[in-house]
């Protein structure tokens, strides 16, 4: 059995989205920007695209910016913003958890004359918004903020963060990709004047991503040249691709209720039975995405562990270092204080709407055997008590 | 995903010797759990004083349990002597090639022989054993490696570049600030012929009242290792002394540095030992009342 438990890393283009694109990668090769009608029936069903993924999010269709995906959104939104500024305010404030998409952009912004505060999380995750409140001040350019964790689905109170920076008067990014499709997001109604999101996340192929920019918000280009997306984002676009998001997040926009409710049970069922099932086995991260769950295998590695899980057919992931070839292990852990012991051992487990019973049922089965034998290996069990011993150092 | 082959793959899932012997006369233990790997190797010698039997535990990931499993296989029936000579490019060869990135699980194992060595030996001369050598001379902060261990390292599998080092023993794959010292180090030790091991004695420390050791671990910290971690934008601050276990609350040196807690540790608790007593542990006071800001 081959079953993926991999959707925070990417997910199965739905067979709508691929039925969708496929005439526009053979027939349908017009350039949507053309004065002719060939080209222009691509630019019609550009144009529907942009209100489906508007549609999901309560935007405007002007609103939208299609991207390259989740990363150029996110640099496009700090740095176009940033850069709009001229310099004028030099403090910017994120969060220790975000993705490296946003992380890198403010590391880089840091060495460049930025000055960052990163608001810690506590252990469950969650986000100290009294501290970011009391950091914003007359100097504060832009607040970043996830909206969801990728690794460990921990969801943030966007809502409350984007009025507060809107009454402060700074401009509020959020990186929204893990939450788009998964949640309902409502932007006629939430002040956030920057949201970023990949389609590859929900459904739709890998390369593609969009970028809320609410009217009114000022945004230098990255990409400088023809006057598509409204002359904030250069480039022919990729047609096909963006065909595919807009039925993807049709797909969402009718399914989210319901998938959410199936795929919240069966995450359920796997995480009581894992946390009942293996020993020392604890949940990382509260008040998550319906899909996620992150829990840590104590005493063993997580490389090992994907590895073996592997062997068996099932795609997880890990915030071990090893499995990602780093030396250090995941930086949102490690923010939420979750000890070495536990860091290491981490597995995440991300469901979709094409997750079944028997699949979660299947990993029930194998997992458990997995980490007890890993545990035989460990010299951090004891081999009699099969208790956890403290080995001096 | 890496790229294990065939014999990596045997020897992750069916690892040869796993366990645990009850009267070993020889064990060694190293890495941490904050590595991310950790081996504790033990042995029991026969009537010649060969290897008779041998068995592992390790943390870690598929190539660190491959390579232990190499390693009790290579050792078996050799003398103690012999077994200190295979060197972690054997382990490695015996697997048929590690990634180049996973070259240091192979040194793990030769590091916890030559532990398990050190171990036997102190225990048949009547010393008190310990189980690990207290590294003295820390080059990566981060990982916590030693001066000696990246000589040995480069000597053995004849090293020339610091990306090689990292590979090997991790060191300088953390907030890089090492990287300078091992350029150096590489230059040194590439220009000179290996010298000959000298024994470090340890000066004899008297005994101590409580509230003696916690002056003597403030002036310690104050003198020996605040300094250095301000410099570096980090601090720490004594919490508490219960036995021998001292409590401190620590924020790391460089924000790249995700385990600069840990080898802070490591580092703080060589410092402490050094100065105050050989029994001193330190842990870190839970990380939420250490709120700093990045
Ligand atoms: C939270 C988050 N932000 C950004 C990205 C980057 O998106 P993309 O892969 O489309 O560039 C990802 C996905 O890896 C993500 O999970």
């Amino acid at each position: 059995m081959n079953v993926y438990l991999d959707n925070n890393a990417t997910t199965r283009v739905a067979p709508e989205v691929v039925e969708a694109m496929l005439p526009l990668l053979a027939d349908l090769y017009g350039n949507p920007s053309s004065m002719h009608s060939f080209g222009g029936q691509v630019g019609t069903q550009v144009q529907r695209a942009r209100d489906q993924l508007a549609a999901l999010i309560g935007a405007d269709p002007v609103e939208v910016v299609f991207t390259s995906g989740g990363s150029e959104s996110d640099n496009m939104a700090i740095r176009g913003t940033l850069m709009s500024m001229d310099g004028r305010k030099r403090h910017i404030i994120t969060t220790r958890v975000e993705h490296p998409a946003v992380r890198g952009v403010f590391q880089h912004l840091g060495k460049t004359g930025y000055r960052v505060t990163e608001i810690p999380v506590d252990s469950d995750g969650a986000l100290d918004v009294d501290m970011l409140e009391n950091a914003i001040s007359s100097d504060t350019a832009l607040v970043s903020v996830m909206w969801a964790n990728n690794e460990t689905g921990v969801i943030f109170p966007i809502e409350r963060i984007a009025r507060i920076c809107k009454e402060r008067g700074v401009v509020f990014h959020t990186d929204a990709v893990q939450a788009v499709g998964k949640l309902p997001i409502d932007l006629s109604r939430t002040p956030i004047d920057l949201l970023s999101l990949s389609g590859h996340k929900l459904h739709a192929p890998k390369g593609i991503g969009a970028l809320f920019v609410r009217k009114g918000a000022k945004m230098v280009p990255l990409i400088i040249g023809g006057h598509q997306e409204g002359g904030r984002r250069a480039g022919t676009e990729n047609a096909a691709s963006i065909v595919g998001l807009g039925v993807a997040a049709e797909l969402a926009a009718s399914q989210i209720q319901t998938e959410n409710r199936e795929v919240r049970r069966l995450r359920d069922r796997l995480q009581q039975g894992i946390l009942k099932s293996c020993k020392d086995a604890v949940l990382n991260g509260k008040h998550r995405l319906p899909n996620t769950l992150n829990v840590s295998f104590k005493y063993i590695e997580g490389e090992s562990i994907l590895l073996m899980l592997d062997e068996v057919g099932i795609s997880a992931s890990s915030g071990s270092a090893c499995a990602s070839g780093a030396l250090e292990p995941s930086h949102v852990l490690r923010a939420m204080g979750v000890p070495f012991t536990a860091a290491h051992g981490s597995i995440r487990f991300s469901l979709s709407r094409y997750t079944t019973q028997a699949e979660i049922d299947y990993v029930l089965e194998k997992l458990p055997p997995i980490v007890d034998r890993l545990r035989e290996i460990s010299p951090f069990i004891d081999d009699e008590s099969g208790k956890p011993v403290e080995l001096t150092l | 995903m890496w790229d294990y082959n065939d014999k990596v793959k045997d020897h992750f899932r069916n690892p040869r010797n796993v366990g645990y012997i009850k009267d070993a006369d020889g064990v060694g233990l190293v890495g941490s759990m904050a590595c991310g790997d950790a081996l504790k190797l033990m042995f029991k010698l026969d009537g010649e004083q060969r290897i008779e039997d041998v068995k592992f535990q390790t943390f870690g990931c598929a190539s660190a349990i491959a390579s232990s499993s190499a390693l009790t296989e290579l050792i078996k029936g050799k003398s103690l002597d012999e077994a200190a000579r295979v060197s972690n490019k054997e382990i490695a060869e015996y697997l048929g090639g590690l990634p180049e990135q996973k070259m240091h699980c192979s040194v793990l194992g030769r590091d916890a022989l030559l532990a398990a060595i050190d171990n036997y030996r102190k225990k048949s001369r009547g010393e008190q054993p310990e189980e690990v050598q207290v590294a003295s001379d820390v080059v990566c902060a981060c990982f916590g490696v030693t001066r000696q261990e990246i000589e040995r390292t480069v000597r053995e599998n004849k090293l020339s570049t610091v990306e090689e080092v990292t590979n090997y023993t991790k060191a300088g794959g953390g907030c890089g600030g090492c990287v300078p010292q091992i350029e150096e180090l590489l230059t040194e030790i590439n220009a000179s012929p290996p010298p000959v091991r000298e024994a470090q004695p340890k000066a004899a420390k008297k005994r101590l009242t409580t509230i003696q050791k916690i002056q003597l671990i403030q002036e310690t910290i104050d003198r020996e290792i605040r300094p250095q971690l301000q410099k570096d934008g980090g601090d720490i601050e004594l919490v508490d002394l219960d036995g021998d276990m001292v409590v401190v609350s620590m924020r790391g040196t460089c924000s790249h540095c995700k385990v600069a807690s840990f080898t802070l540790k490591f580092v703080v608790e060589n410092k402490l030992r050094e100065f105050v007593s050989d029994s001193l542990r330190v842990v870190e006071a839970s990380s939420a009342e250490a709120g700093d800001e990045a």
